[in-house]
This record gives structure tokens, C-alpha cells and sequence, in this order.
């Protein structure tokens, strides 16, 4: 009997960190699932879904010499993990502006609580440091519907008229 | 009548080319039927290709009639279907029976210039846009050999490129 865990590993990028990882994964046994491995701020990030017949411990024991060789920081959950699991999104909302606090915050503020269920989010800081910019991608489900979210962030901008905010349906050709 | 098996991804078959359709008889029109029936089985699938059935002749059906608010030629039979012209790109997501549980961004013309036979072998021709001619593009890879697994666009492409033409 396996048990599924999600792991995030954390440092400052350098080339190979997902090769020896996964490796080091692969000959202690795991399997891998779903995952998450980006750069952001010149840190490397992973979130990995893997099952694992040993416990966390085994595990951690697993990951130690690996993690410590890259510099990396490391932190193992036990989930209730699944595989095809997927939901379809069939909305988009992508955001930009001049950057400033609380545009994350207020975006998904009143998108949550017209019924989007988030089920992808990426951001970024673009620009320079006089002048940034932020940007952010978002796709979810509209659980009350798109023309709620869109009512929602018309409200939005009538707020903050200084973001940019642009929601389309996203359709699935299913053939 | 009968539903035919679909191929499923990774079953290698799905990479194999088809053949032109060259007989136009009793056996073919039998086949449509069931390919049609096939379709309409899966749950919100606007297309098939004959070859998911296992059946290696370029053969494509599209009905996207159900689709609100776009053009489209309604419930199309296309045989020896070729593409003559692409006009623009875009993004979008993709489904396909063969491939459960996966949907992905591909690129695709927006616009295309279709040349394909009928289930008689008479020539027909159309001009196609958006949706259907995203799914006429999708189920004509398949004829070639192609899945849309073999076309996917990273979520930060798509972040960037999408909608320029």
C-alpha cells in the first residue's frame, strides 16, 4: 500500500535541481504525479504530488542529501492525493497595471465572491524597478455563472479604475 | 448500427497515416453510420476521425450545430478533407475522446479554406472560421497521425500569443 505526499523544495536556481530531485526520487521508489516547478525571483519552486510506499520520515530521509547538496529548503505533507482529478475552467481573467498593493487582493476578493472557483493563478512583476508592472493570469470555474464575475469586476473597476481587467469564456473543443 | 471501440492514447495506432477513401459504396456508407452513432455517444463531442475507431481512411465527421452563437455548416461528412489555405492563429483549449482526462492549449487557424469530398465522392468546398474550423483541425490530424497532445502550448505561452492574427 503506497501513500500519496506533496512535497515543496525551495532555493536560489541553479541548473540541474529538477534532474537530481527527481532523480534521487526515482531510485528511492517514488512515483511521481502532478507538479508545479517554477522560477520565481530567481528562487526555483517545486510542488510535486508523489506516492511513496515508505513514510514521511523515509521520505525526508530520502530528499536530506539531495536537498542539502542543492541548498534547498524542503517540506513534506501526507494527503489524500487523487489522479484525474481534473476540472475543465471555462473562464479566464487576466489582470495588469501599474503595481501596487492590494490588486491580488481585491480581484479574487470579488471574483470569489461571485463564485469562482480558482483552479490555475500565475503572476508576475514586469517593468522596472521605477516603474513596475503587475500582470496576472487567472483560469477558473464560474460556479454562478460568467455574467455574475463579470458584473462583479464591472463593480471592481469602477473602484480601482487604475487596473486593467479583461474576463473571456474559455471553451473547450471536445472532440 | 453498431458504437465502435475508440482507440485510446497511448495505443501507438493513433500515430499510424491514412489512406485516401477510394470506393464509395454500400461498406462505406455502413461505416459512416456507425462512426456517426460513435460520436454522438461521446459526451459533448463535436468531431471524430475514423481512424480513433481503428479504421486507417481519411475520413472526418463535425457537427458543432450544437455550439450557440457561431457560424458553422452544421453535420458535415468530409472525405479526403484537405486544407487549402490558413488565415490567422489562436489559442485555444482542446478535448479529444481518444485522450480521457486531459485538455490542453493548442494553436490553431483561425480561418481555413477546406476542399473534401462527400459520403458520394462529390467535391464540396468551405470556408471555416473559429470553432469549426478548430475541430476540423483537430480531427484532421488525426488522419496524419497527430493527437493535440502533440501540439500543446505551454499555459505561459498561451499567457502572451493569444488572440494575434
Amino acid at each position: 500500500m503506497y501513500q500519496w505526499f506533496m512535497i515543496t523544495l525551495i532555493g536560489k536556481d541553479q541548473i540541474g535541481i529538477v534532474a537530481k530531485i527527481t532523480t534521487a526520487l526515482y531510485e528511492g521508489g517514488c512515483n511521481l504525479g502532478e507538479a508545479s516547478m517554477l522560477r520565481l525571483g530567481g528562487n526555483f519552486t517545486i510542488m510535486l504530488m508523489l506516492h511513496y510506499e515508505g513514510n514521511a520520515q523515509a521520505l525526508e530521509e530520502l530528499l536530506k542529501p539531495v536537498a542539502k547538496d542543492l541548498q534547498l529548503h524542503f517540506h513534506i505533507d501526507t494527503i489524500e492525493g487523487q489522479l484525474h482529478q481534473h476540472q475543465l475552467p471555462n473562464v479566464r481573467v487576466s489582470v495588469h497595471g501599474a503595481d501596487r498593493t492590494g490588486i491580488v487582493a481585491q480581484v479574487t476578493t470579488v471574483l470569489a465572491e461571485a463564485g469562482l472557483n480558482i483552479i490555475d493563478l500565475e503572476s508576475d512583476v514586469g517593468g522596472d524597478e521605477q516603474q513596475p508592472f503587475y500582470v496576472m493570469h487567472i483560469e477558473g470555474i464560474a460556479t454562478s455563472g460568467i455574467v455574475a464575475l463579470e458584473a462583479a469586476l464591472q463593480q471592481l473597476l469602477l473602484q480601482q479604475p487604475d487596473i486593467e481587467v479583461k474576463l473571456e469564456p474559455v471553451e473547450t473543443v471536445f472532440m | 448500427m453498431a458504437l465502435l471501440d475508440l482507440l485510446i492514447y497511448p495505443d501507438v495506432r493513433l500515430k499510424q497515416v491514412s489512406a485516401s477513401v477510394r470506393v464509395f459504396d454500400e461498406k462505406l456508407h455502413a461505416f459512416l453510420t456507425d462512426l456517426e452513432e460513435t460520436m454522438r455517444a461521446g459526451p459533448g463531442s463535436v468531431g471524430i476521425a475514423a481512424p480513433q475507431v481503428g479504421y486507417f481512411e481519411r475520413i472526418v465527421i463535425i457537427d458543432v450545430s450544437s455550439k450557440p452563437k457561431i457560424k458553422h455548416h452544421g453535420h458535415l461528412i468530409l472525405v479526403n478533407p484537405e486544407i487549402t489555405q490558413w488565415k490567422g492563429f489562436e489559442v485555444g483549449r482542446e478535448g479529444c475522446m481518444s485522450v480521457p482526462d486531459y485538455t490542453g492549449n493548442v494553436i490553431r487557424a483561425k480561418k481555413i479554406h477546406l476542399m473534401a469530398l462527400d459520403e458520394n465522392g462529390v467535391q464540396q468546398e468551405y470556408d471555416m472560421e473559429g470553432y469549426e474550423a478548430r475541430a476540423v483541425q483537430h480531427e484532421i490530424d488525426h488522419l496524419d497521425g497527430l493527437l493535440f497532445l502533440d501540439r500543446l502550448v505551454s499555459r505561459r505561452y498561451d499567457l502572451f500569443q493569444r488572440s494575434q492574427s
